[in-house]
């Protein structure tokens, strides 16, 4: 699996996500500069966390507009994998490929901790690889993780289990005491309906080695890239 | 020509910025001070080509597309010649 990963003026995971990549069997990796138009030859899109663009007008607002998102939102429409993790969740919102926005922690605090999602469900090619209800820790840090959506985005949301991840505490209840920055019902991560385009707040690239704290981040990309591999060997049958 | 583009947390979305500053107004002692919200306002100084439509056509596309999200945000966009 050939993964690009995104760097926007601002970005600051880009080398994260390369090294955590890079740490996994099969998986090749390397940058794709925002003005580039192009990402024909990759199968995988990863937007990394950051301050793109000094998160000026609103996270992820300008960088929406940079040339090679026109790719990435082409890319995306015909079904590429795209996984954008803090800055990149909030690009993929500003950029209409997820529904809702993320504001302003409730807190108001920038928060930056270790902790635990809940996976609600295994249908993506992002969490397959897990059972569901099974809990990821992984890192945050973020000022606007707090996710939002009207009434009926939410409904339909939960209708059609495009809610991926949500914050839990160390037993696996989503209650309001594990909810980092305010997110409504807990959401962490969510997916597009076709379910190839995947937000979240925190950090799998920065969870992929045990002596950094968790390796339960590669576990994401290791289910990407078997996905892949069914993918390439249904279409070859 | 100076346009103002006035951009307001909607409604429904929570403002904690606003809440917090509302605390300290009523903490000056301004009861007074039920609910505040705080947005964002910006000055946009337009070359006058003769064509004033056409440029607030394109001022509302943008408002839209990047000066506001309207999944969390309003705006109000203020034409100079418009009558107060």
């Amino acid at each position: 699996m050939k993964v690009a990963v995104i760097q926007f003026p601002g970005s600051n995971c880009d080398q994260d996500c390369l090294a955590a990549l890079r740490g996994i069997d099969g998986i090749e990796a390397d940058y794709v500069w925002h003005k580039e138009t192009s990402l024909g030859g990759w199968d995988a899109i990863v937007l990394p966390g950051g301050f793109s663009y000094g998160d000026y007008l609103r996270c992820g607002a300008i960088a929406r507009f940079s040339p090679i998102m026109r790719a990435v939102m082409a890319e995306a429409r015909a079904g590429k994998l795209v996984i954008g993790i803090c800055n990149g969740f909030q690009i993929l919102c500003e950029a209409g490929l997820l529904p809702g926005a993320l504001v302003r922690n409730r807190s108001l605090h920038f928060v930056c901790d270790l902790v635990t999602t809940r996976v609600e469900t295994t249908d993506s090619p992002f969490l397959r690889g897990l059972s569901l209800g099974d809990l990821l820790r992984l890192p945050i840090a973020h000022g606007e993780g707090c996710y939002y959506a009207d009434g009926a985005t939410l409904r339909a949301l939960n209708e059609r289990k495009q809610v991926l991840l949500r914050y839990c505490d160390a037993n696996g209840r989503v209650v309001a005491a594990a909810n980092p920055n305010g997110s409504l019902e807990n959401i962490a991560g969510i997916c597009n309906r076709e379910r190839n385009v995947f937000g979240l707040m925190p950090h799998p690239d920065r969870a992929c080695e045990e002596r950094l704290g968790s390796s339960d981040g590669a576990k994401i990309f290791q289910s990407m890239l078997h996905s892949l591999g069914e993918n390439a060997a249904a279409a070859a049958a | 020509m100076k346009v103002k583009v006035f951009v307001t947390p909607k409604e429904t979305v929570l403002d904690p910025q606003g809440a917090a500053v509302r605390e300290a107004m009523q903490h000056l002692g301004f009861a007074a001070a039920r609910d505040v919200r705080i947005g964002r306002y910006l000055e946009i100084d337009l070359v006058d080509n003769g064509d004033v439509a056409a440029q607030e056509k394109k001022l509302r596309e943008l408002c839209r597309d990047l000066l506001s999200n309207p999944v969390i945000e309003d705006y109000r966009l203020e034409m100079p010649n418009e009558s107060k």
